[in-house]
């Protein structure tokens, strides 16, 4: 059940797929999903930000929501926005990768 | 129309499918952190293993509750532009102080939670006073932000309350016990994201409809206020103090000092997640970190606020007569109102999401600190001591239980009550006043007695309790805005003179005990961070993040005026 668990955020990081889980080391498994935080992130803002792009491609024109928004298209410019904001993490996690911290530091805690 | 129908919005499917998405991706979170929890430290202070950028955003998202957004765009239609005292003055100093010079003592004496901080600069007794005390008002204020996230799902989405309560709390338990700290603050910086991205469109949408800032300064120049909401200064309408001086004092020193130094510097919610930081420096810079977006976010909270007071008639018929409500309308409904006013469907889902991840936010920051407290201040090191780790982490997650059943027994209490924002106050006014006199005075004065700390801490409290009951049964004619601002000074200096007098008379624990506790008994070097590896950088200095934020806050005080 843990396993399965694992792979579902492993693809985010796959182009560094040096992964630290996967050398075997005794490391703290709380390091590990430390910076899937990022990754969770981007999947958040991406799968918003298509579909709110979608809408704003589809309704986001009509009269009765450029009422509401005061003559923006406020679905198209806020999806553009978030999935900007989501490719700018998937280029952190991607240009900085999860580092392990040396064994020491988690090691030592929890006696 | 009844005030549930001006309220109730009209979310459609795909709304529905953005919030049903946030709380698949929240849970998912709480089932993937499980698996890295192994011992009881991982549980509760998440193994100390946080970069900066992670608890400081958590530091400032366990703040940013549901009842700080409704409660500070109210402020903001209400007031204006003084609001933002609440953010820069009555915060900034405040956190910096807590990064550069409490955090060393905090993270470095290696305490778990700030009672067992109590007890290693203290003794056993002040430990468990303040454990207790921290307990009830943890399920208190919990109690309170469960509620309101049952008021805005019934007045949002139609659901009776006392489905509301309970299914919110089921999720809330639902994503701590499956991860513990971890979860929650996981889901708290993702809910940072969220909220801002409920914000930010409100402010550009509701900019737009109003013809842009200068359209808004327009019409708030011509309101009722007659431009008075523009300025910070003198503030006179949020203080309730009308001698400009004397409120500027007050903001200045009642705000600025006592209420947000005791805040900020003790409140548990906020410390712990500077305590699971990984390294010291990362711990200083926690609070220094979520000071940056604390300073920029009232922008995106006032505006809407200002904005709403413009173009909701409930709110503006409330600005121009002045009274309680209109229509069964609040100046705590101002937000979701302009959420309905200008949000087409699709962002309004988001913006629904992120106000349902704020009420969690606050409740689950309360729940999990309840937690940690519990666990170790009250079970472990008091009721039933040395047992294995397993047994802990095993309480640890049936205290999550039954905290959040509490809970839903205080939400039903606090439904009785008349004024949230009231009931909080005062709450802060017996519990935080108090506790930072002592900590202040313990801090730097090694002579201070362990005895002197929980005696002072309870007569703080009784000196509160005692400044609210006059303010309610009228003896005191002051409103209860300042009642808790009064209760809170006169906390405080009881606190320190009692804490002071019985120290005189009692005997002070040996120096050698205090190094580490004690400001004057601590090395420099003690104090210090390492500077290298992942601490390395300018970037990195406390004290440099410190004073840019301060540079910032002087910047958007002379911008905004």
């Amino acid at each position: 059940m843990t396993d399965e668990s694992r792979h579902d955020h492993q693809p985010d990081n796959d182009p560094e797929s040096d992964d630290p889980t996967g050398t075997g080391t005794p490391i703290s498994t709380t390091a590990t999903n430390l910076f899937d935080l990022r990754s969770v992130i981007a999947l958040l803002f991406g799968v918003y930000g298509i579909v709110l792009l979608i809408m704003g491609l589809v309704s986001g024109n009509d009269p009765e929501n450029l009422a509401k928004t005061g003559g923006t298209n406020l679905n198209l410019d806020t999806g553009i926005g978030m999935l900007v904001i989501g490719a700018l993490f998937v280029l952190w996690v991607w240009l900085r990768p999860l580092r392990v911290p040396a064994a020491p530091d988690g090691g030592a805690e929890r006696s | 129309m009844t005030a549930q129908e001006i309220l109730r919005l009209d979310p459609n499917i795909v709304d529905y499918l953005l919030v049903a998405f946030y709380f698949v991706l929240v849970l998912g979170i709480g089932y993937a952190a499980r698996r890295s929890v192994s011992s009881s430290l991982d549980f509760l202070l998440s193994g100390r293993s946080m970069p900066a950028w992670i608890t400081g955003l958590a530091f400032i998202s366990a703040n940013l509750g549901a009842i700080e957004l409704i409660g500070m765009v109210a402020n903001g239609a209400q007031f204006g532009i003084p609001t933002v005292h609440y953010y820069w003055l009555g915060a900034i100093p405040a956190m910096v102080f807590l990064g550069i010079v409490m955090m060393p003592f905090y993270y470095g004496s290696q305490a778990r939670s700030v009672p067992e901080f109590l007890l290693k600069r203290f003794n056993r007794t002040t430990q468990r006073v303040q454990a207790v005390i921290f307990a009830v008002a943890s399920i208190l204020i919990a109690g309170v932000n469960l509620f309101s996230l049952g008021l805005v799902l019934e007045a949002l989405l139609g659901w009776p309350l006392y489905v509301a309560i309970p299914v919110a709390a089921v999720v809330v338990l639902g994503y701590i016990s499956l991860g513990g700290l971890s979860a929650a603050i996981y889901t708290e910086v993702l809910q940072f994201f969220v909220i801002l991205a409920l914000l930010i469109p409100l402010t550009v949408a509701g900019l737009n409809r109003v013809g842009g800032w200068d359209g808004l300064t327009r019409a708030v120049t011509e309101g009722p206020s007659g431009g008075a909401d523009l300025n910070a200064w003198p503030g006179t309408p949020l203080t309730e103090i009308e001698n400009p001086f004397l409120s500027v004092l007050g903001i200045v020193f009642g705000l600025g000092f006592v209420l947000s130094f005791g805040y900020w510097t003790t409140n548990f919610a906020e410390v712990q997640r500077a305590l699971s930081a990984k390294s010291m420096s990362a711990a200083r810079r926690t609070p220094i970190i979520g000071a940056f977006p604390k300073a920029l976010v009232v922008l995106v909270i006032v505006t809407p606020g200002m904005i709403a007071g413009i173009m909701i008639p409930q709110i503006s018929a409330l600005k121009a007569e002045g009274g309680e409500a209109v229509d069964g309308i609040t100046y705590n409904n101002a937000l979701s109102l302009l959420m309905k006013e200008v949000l087409p469907n699709g962002i309004l889902g988001v913006a629904i999401a992120g106000l349902l991840a704020a009420f969690m936010a606050g409740m689950a920051a309360n729940i999990s600190s309840f937690n940690t407290v519990f666990t170790y201040d009250i079970w472990q090191d008091w009721v039933r001591p040395d047992r294995g780790d397993r047994y802990y982490l095993q309480v640890g997650r049936l205290v999550t239980i039954i905290g959040c059943v509490l809970a839903i027994g205080t939400a039903f209490i606090a439904s009785g009550s008349q004024n949230l924002m009231d009931y909080i106050q005062s709450l802060f006014s017996f519990f935080n006043a108090p506790l930072f006199a002592i900590f202040i005075l313990g801090l730097f004065w090694k002579r201070m007695t362990g005895p002197s700390a929980w005696i002072g801490l309870l007569s703080g409290t009784a000196a509160a309790v005692a400044v609210d009951v006059l303010v309610r049964v009228g003896v005191l004619e002051i409103s209860n805005q300042a009642g808790s601002f009064l209760g809170a000074i006169a906390a405080f200096v009881v606190g320190v003179g009692v804490a002071g007098a019985v120290s005189m008379v009692t005997a002070p624990r040996a120096e050698a005990e205090l190094t580490g506790l004690v400001w004057s008994l601590t090395p420099k070097d003690a104090r210090t961070h390492s500077t290298t590896g992942d601490d390395a950088g300018w970037y990195r200095s406390p004290a440099v993040l410190g004073g840019a934020v301060l540079v910032l806050t002087v910047v958007l005080y002379i911008v905004v005026g």
